[in-house]
């Protein structure tokens, strides 16, 4: 006799209005009004545009700002959208995979900016005389700074899933689709969210960038925090600089307490490591979720979504799993197709960009550019040695306390994710005031922004350095120099490659808006690769910024190929304390 | 109703590729039924293809040849009515108890009423009362595997599959599970009709099953059947027991007499450079020599003694005599382990005639310590990458066979003296620091 079943799920009784039910509706009415705040516009004509040109005045500032971040908010779903289905196909077809994933790595080293010039004339031409299209590039833009990790690190997850598990859901007889959202994507979810806080970080950098475009002649200037910079800078206005940074900090913090804290703690439950007694990440956010109808709602809603689309897949039962000799010399035939396709369209995407490029530069000018792109090189490698140099010491004295660590570490975290393109003004306007050499004094702005993920792994690196070690150096007297080199340095070195990675690929990409600056009327320059490209962007010579991205990306991937690859590895191999 | 078999395997091959080109034989010409209300237990050592056969039964993987059916049907998938117990408990971290127990119904399509009614009932049935909300990683081992049997028994299949389910749990805690899981299946509480059980546990066998099949490695084929007829619950300490057990050691201690002489040499490791070697460390070879030689055993002992004081299972013990034996500082048969001359030598010697006696008796009896040293000497250089014998050794065996061969004839290199190794390097050479 089937008993009637207690709702074990089902919170019962308590009051119908909290105070988290307070706060979560307000909340929620909070972001609707932002969504059509930030949205009004979108459907403007460029002309329109133009009679309300972005204005100084700091009253404007928070609709600037919610337009700034409704560009990231919508680049992040697209985003995600891309890496579901990109790295799913990538993960799933042996074909794809030969393809896909070079290509991948090689768009993670393409610079961004260099991007922009190109695509925001694609995308004007979609909506002519539209705002929409100029959104369009800029989304774009922080797009393509965002999808390349995350899309990677789904597919390392989606290839990496156990065994164990995979053969457990086959053998319960779960879907494709089934096994792709309850285990797949669950597995997924820690590194990509970790990812996704990665690429905003980097995003906020770009969409600054992004929002006031000039390529030759076309010029667009967006609403939002980069164009009011843009204007500041013009008008060499300090003050308005300083307004933008504290609203940049406001929306910063805003995103990090109502978005990522509260995915970070909701993504815990995904880790697929079961030890317990690490305390689980913590977001006032989602507790106020959890405990209102809100959190009831969604979660109703979810489920209910994966139980009706799971029940639309027929679990297929017997599917005959063993091929046939035929079926095999099919198989083999479609592979070949398929690398004869794509082996005949890299050589015609290739012949296609050496005419494009040949067709208006000469020898003498990839000769120059190599040339820039040396000069840039030596740039990058001094600042990271600089930064080495101040941060490894700090960061390993402040990981080896752990009641600093945690204070230290959220900050550099911020740090990370500030956009350094706000401050370069104040750079540049003393640099202007002083009278300085700026082939020197423009270099640091490149690492202004990515110095700080050395600092934060160091710390990382040198908080889980296990105490026992740290007693061993203690007992047998070792100190000083001998310290660093046998306990300190080795411990944290695959810490610190990691950070020094994404600090040089970021300081790369950095330099095309570092190398050249201007506050007001006055042009700084320092010979660079990024100069190069930039100077090519704002006249419009496509040619010269083809070729400019085309060195730069070759520099990135050799770099990361012949140096920063095998440190790595050697760094995992040797020093890794597992 | 149904007649006939529960399940019937007939002539199974499987063969696995191997990377280098060429093929491993992994299970050879392996016939066995199910018949209701029976435990079946297969039993071997690693490397025996019991769990690969277990996939294959579960319908995970294909068969080179042979055909597999369950009730009269041929298994080529997953089939709805063969459910698994895996040894490492294979649950989904995120989901909770109930989730995890609820996960194969939900596969099922029922109705979420039906879904949640059974699975709480499972819950009940495994002694999961009151667990329903907690994580898996909130849960101590033998929780975790009580979810593992929650979840197999949910979706009420007629057999059950249970691949090694105690070996990653505690002595006191798999003993608390089996009987548990005795207690149930004699009940008639269990909604299944056989179960097969993969074990390297002569003991684990002998408590559990119904009929024992022991399998040989490499490949994996079925040496001897033997039948258990004593009532449940049994005892360890019952001399029919303690007489089962001593026949299943001798069952593996000898190889079967029609393959006598050819498969000694495949048996036997390090006849050829092309046998896989045991990662066998040498202080535990030490230990084991020791412990014969000392008293009670002053040089002969029974296998299941030693197993039982030294706490061992099969798996741990055997590779250790084994290699003992092929170094010739021991003998196994029936059952039994007797040092040699050279191992009664060996127990009594100090640290610097131990290596020496060591050194002899790994370059004399171990060609592939033999074959590395005369490479060593050959070469001005006195050294040879590791690459250069791992590509000699797979054309034998599997990628990861190599490297654990290797790995192991660097240990007992090393201990000898024989040669040494620059991991950094991946190099063997000559040297030794001083």
């Amino acid at each position: 006799m089937p008993q009637p079943v207690p709702p074990i799920s089902v919170r019962k009784g308590g009051r119908i209005l909290t105070f988290w039910n307070i706060v979560a509706v307000l909340l929620v009415l909070g972001v609707l009004v932002f969504l059509a705040e930030a949205s009004r516009g979108v459907g403007q004509t460029l002309a329109e545009l133009r009679m309300t040109p972005v204005s100084l005045d700091p009253a404007n500032l928070p609709e600037y700002a919610a337009r700034t971040s409704l560009r990231m908010l919508a680049a992040m779903l697209l985003s995600l959208l891309f890496t579901f289905t990109y790295a799913t196909w990538a993960a799933k077809s042996r074909r794809a995979e030969v393809l896909l994933i070079p290509l991948l790595d090689i768009l993670q080293s393409v610079p961004i900016l260099g991007f922009l010039s190109i695509t925001v004339v694609f995308f004007m031409s979609l909506a002519p005389g539209k705002v929409l299209g100029a959104e369009f590039a800029a989304i774009f833009a922080i797009f393509t700074s965002q999808a390349w990790n995350m899309a990677f690190s789904f597919y390392q997850s989606l290839r990496t899933v156990p065994d164990e598990l995979v053969e457990a859901s086959r053998c319960f007889g779960l879907s494709g689709w089934m096994r792709f959202w309850r285990l797949e994507v669950p597995f997924a979810m820690p590194p990509l969210i970790w990812n996704m806080m990665m690429s905003m970080s980097g995003g906020w950098f770009f969409v600054v960038a992004s929002e006031a475009i000039s390529v030759g002649d076309t010029t667009v200037t967006l609403p939002g925090i980069g164009s009011y910079i843009a204007l500041a800078i013009q008008q060499r206005d300090l003050a308005a600089i300083g307004w933008a940074i504290g609203a940049m900090l406001l929306v910063i913090l805003i995103y990090d307490q109502l978005l990522f804290r509260p995915l970070v703690a909701w993504a815990d439950r995904f880790r697929f490591e079961q030890e317990a007694g690490v305390a689980p990440p913590h977001s006032w956010a989602l507790t106020m979720l959890r405990r209102s109808w809100l959190g009831a709602l969604l979660e109703g809603l979810f489920g209910f979504a994966s139980r009706w689309s799971s029940s639309r897949v027929v679990p297929r039962h017997n599917n005959p799993g063993r091929a046939r000799a035929g079926q095999d010399r099919v198989t083999r035939w479609l592979d070949h197709a398929w690398y004869a396709a794509a082996i005949a369209l890299t050589a015609l995407a290739f012949w296609k960009t050496a005419a494009f490029v040949s067709a208006g530069v000469s020898v003498s000018d990839v000769k120059e550019a190599i040339q820039l792109g040396l000069a840039t090189m030596v740039r990058v490698f001094v600042l990271i040695a600089i930064a080495s140099a101040i941060w490894v010491p700090v960061g390993v004295w402040i990981g080896l306390r752990p009641g600093m660590a945690s204070i230290a570490q959220p900050i550099a975290q911020f740090l990370a994710a500030f956009p350094a393109n706000l401050l370069f003004p104040i750079v540049v306007s003393g640099i202007v005031a002083l009278r300085l050499n700026p082939n020197i004094w423009l270099s640091p702005l490149m690492i202004l922004g990515t110095q700080w993920y050395i600092l934060f792994n160091v710390v990382a690196g040198a908080s889980t350095v296990p105490s026992e070690l740290r007693d061993v150096g203690t007992n047998l007297g070792v100190r000083g120099w001998t310290w660093w080199r046998k306990i300190a340095l080795p411990a944290i070195f695959p810490f610190y490659v990691t950070g020094a990675i994404t600090a040089s690929g970021g300081s790369w990409n950095a330099s095309i808006v570092a190398e050249v600056a201007s506050w007001g009327d006055t042009h700084l320059e320092a010979k660079g690769l990024g100069a190069y490209i930039a100077q090519a962007t704002e006249a419009g010579d496509y040619h010269r910024i083809v070729l400019g991205i085309a060195v730069m990306s070759a520099f990135v991937i050799i770099i990361n190929r012949a140096f920063w690859r095998p440190l790595y590895s050697y760094a995992e191999r040797k020093f890794r304390l597992s | 109703m149904e007649t006939g078999p529960l399940l019937d395997v007939r002539s199974i091959r499987k063969i696995f590729p191997k990377p280098g080109g060429g093929e491993l034989l992994v299970l050879d010409d392996i016939n066995l039924r199910v018949e209701e209300g029976e435990i079946l237990g297969l039993l071997g050592r690693t490397g025996s293809g019991k769990s690969t056969l277990l996939r294959l039964i579960a319908g995970l993987s294909q068969p080179a040849a042979g055909s597999i059916s369950y009730l009269g049907q041929t298994v080529t998938g997953p089939a709805p009515g063969i459910a698994m117990v895996f040894q490492s408990f294979a649950l989904f971290p995120w989901l909770n108890v109930l989730e995890n127990v609820e996960l194969g119904l939900e596969a099922l399509g029922l109705p979420p009423h039906e879904i949640r009614r059974r699975s709480l009932a499972a819950i009940d049935l495994i002694g999961l009362d009151g667990f329903e909300s907690a994580y898996p990683r909130e849960l101590s081992g033998g929780m975790r595997q009580r979810v593992g049997f929650a979840r197999a028994l949910v979706v009420h299949p007629n057999i059950l599959l249970m691949d090694e389910p105690f070996s990653a749990l505690d002595v006191l805690t798999a003993e608390t599970l089996r009987t548990d899981f005795l207690d149930l299946w004699s009940e008639g509480q269990l909604p299944i009709k056989g179960v097969v059980l993969v074990t390297h546990n002569i003991e684990e066998a002998v408590l559990m099953c119904d009929r024992i099949l022991i399998f040989s490695t490499s490949p994996g084929r079925i040496m001897s059947e033997i039948k258990v007829s004593l009532l449940q619950p049994r005892h360890r300490l019952d001399p029919r027991f303690r007489e089962l057990v001593e026949q299943i050691y001798v069952a593996m201690t000898t190889q079967p007499s029609g393959q006598a002489r050819l498969s000694r040499s495949e048996h036997f490791p390090g006849r050829g450079i092309g046998s896989v070697l045991p990662q066998v460390s040498t202080n535990r070879l030490s230990g084991l020599v020791e412990t014969v030689a000392g008293a009670p055993y002053s040089g002969k002992a029974d296998l299941p003694v030693i197993a039982s004081t030294l706490q061992k299972e099969v798996d741990d013990l055997f590779p250790i005599a084994e290699t003992l034996q092929m170094l010739r500082f021991a003998d196994i048969g029936g059952g039994d382990i007797r040092l040699t001359e050279a191992g009664t030598a060996f127990a009594d010697a100090e640290m610097d005639e131990r290596k020496r006696l060591f050194r002899r008796h790994l370059l004399g009896y171990v060609p592939l310590a033999q074959h590395i040293r005369r490479v060593l000497d050959e070469r001005a250089s006195h050294t040879a990458p590791k690459s250069r014998f791992l590509d000699e050794l797979e054309d034998y065996m599997t990628p990861e066979a190599a490297e654990q061969t290797l790995r192991a004839v660097i240990e007992w290199g090393r201990y000898a003296e024989a040669f040494a190794y620059d991991d950094e390097m991946a190099t063997f050479n000559l040297e030794n620091p001083a």
